[in-house]
């Protein structure tokens, strides 16, 4: 827990360079998540924040950086009472988001991948990707 | 009896009741233990009717999702059936935006996933 709550004057910010290991998410998301615990985020959000966070970090490792030992991720945080804003930043080759197939067709309802991207762009009040695709934008805010 | 790390399994009458062992099922090593301890339900156990009971979880990645959906069609191919209970809003709320809940024969609590076979 932050010794100093953040306010929407002053975000509680986090910058951290994961290596491309499974796993490692959780250098962003247990003090993310206790910083959301102790400014008050409703449960729902926190839930969907975390989802959002896991899934994008986990596809930067994974299809963006291929768990290559020499690459990293970047993620930057930033967290008020009524916004959270986070930035991953892979150093892959990059994709194009629209090229994910619909993983809610008939033909795919089944797949067992594929559905990461769609929970991020649901559960977020908005996600930008970059043009080249190995960055994203992922922001929350309050109802 | 097989020993279990990710779940608890109980059996109900012909039902098996499947209870997780993890609140949050996200990390890629504990989701790969899990899909293989589920799916020797099926495989090695020869269990049929199985109700995966969610009470103990708040999170799941799509990885476990994927785990889910391969688990689902192990059971039907094999003329079994599996229901799912005791799953918390925001959780049904990732099987509505993915439209698993279209795929999976989700409950509400475990005594009327059971009664329901």
């Amino acid at each position: 827990m932050a010794d100093n709550p953040a306010s929407a004057s002053d975000p509680w910010r986090l910058v951290v360079e994961l290596p491309s290991e499974r796993g490692s998410n959780r250098l962003v998301t247990d003090p993310l998540l206790a910083q959301l615990g102790g400014c008050g985020w409703p449960e729902a959000d926190v839930f969907a924040i975390h989802l959002a966070v896991e899934e994008a970090i986990t596809n930067a490792i994974v299809h963006g950086n291929m768990l290559d030992p020499d690459k990293k991720v970047r993620v930057s945080c930033e967290v008020s009472p009524d916004r959270v804003l986070v930035s991953i930043v892979d150093e892959g080759s990059g994709f194009d988001p629209a090229s994910v197939p619909d993983c809610t067709a008939d033909d795919r309802l089944e797949a067992p991948g594929g559905r990461g991207v769609m929970l991020m762009r649901s559960f977020m009040t908005r996600i930008a990707y970059n043009a080249k695709g190995n960055a994203v934008e992922l922001e929350k805010r309050r109802a | 009896m097989p020993t279990h790390k990710r779940i608890d399994v109980a059996k109900v009458g012909d039902v098996t009741v499947v209870k997780f062992v993890d609140r949050k099922i996200l990390d890629e090593a504990g989701i790969q233990e899990l899909g293989a301890e589920l799916f020797a339900l099926i495989e090695q156990d020869n269990r049929r009717s199985i109700v995966l009971n969610f009470d103990n979880v708040d999170f799941l990645s799509s990885a476990a999702l994927g785990k889910l959906i391969t688990l689902d069609r192990k059971v039907k191919s094999s003329q079994g059936r599996l229901k799912m209970s005791n799953i918390r809003p925001e959780i049904l709320e990732v099987f509505q935006i993915t439209k698993l809940n279209k795929v999976f024969d989700i409950r509400g609590e475990e005594a009327e996933a059971i009664s329901a076979f």
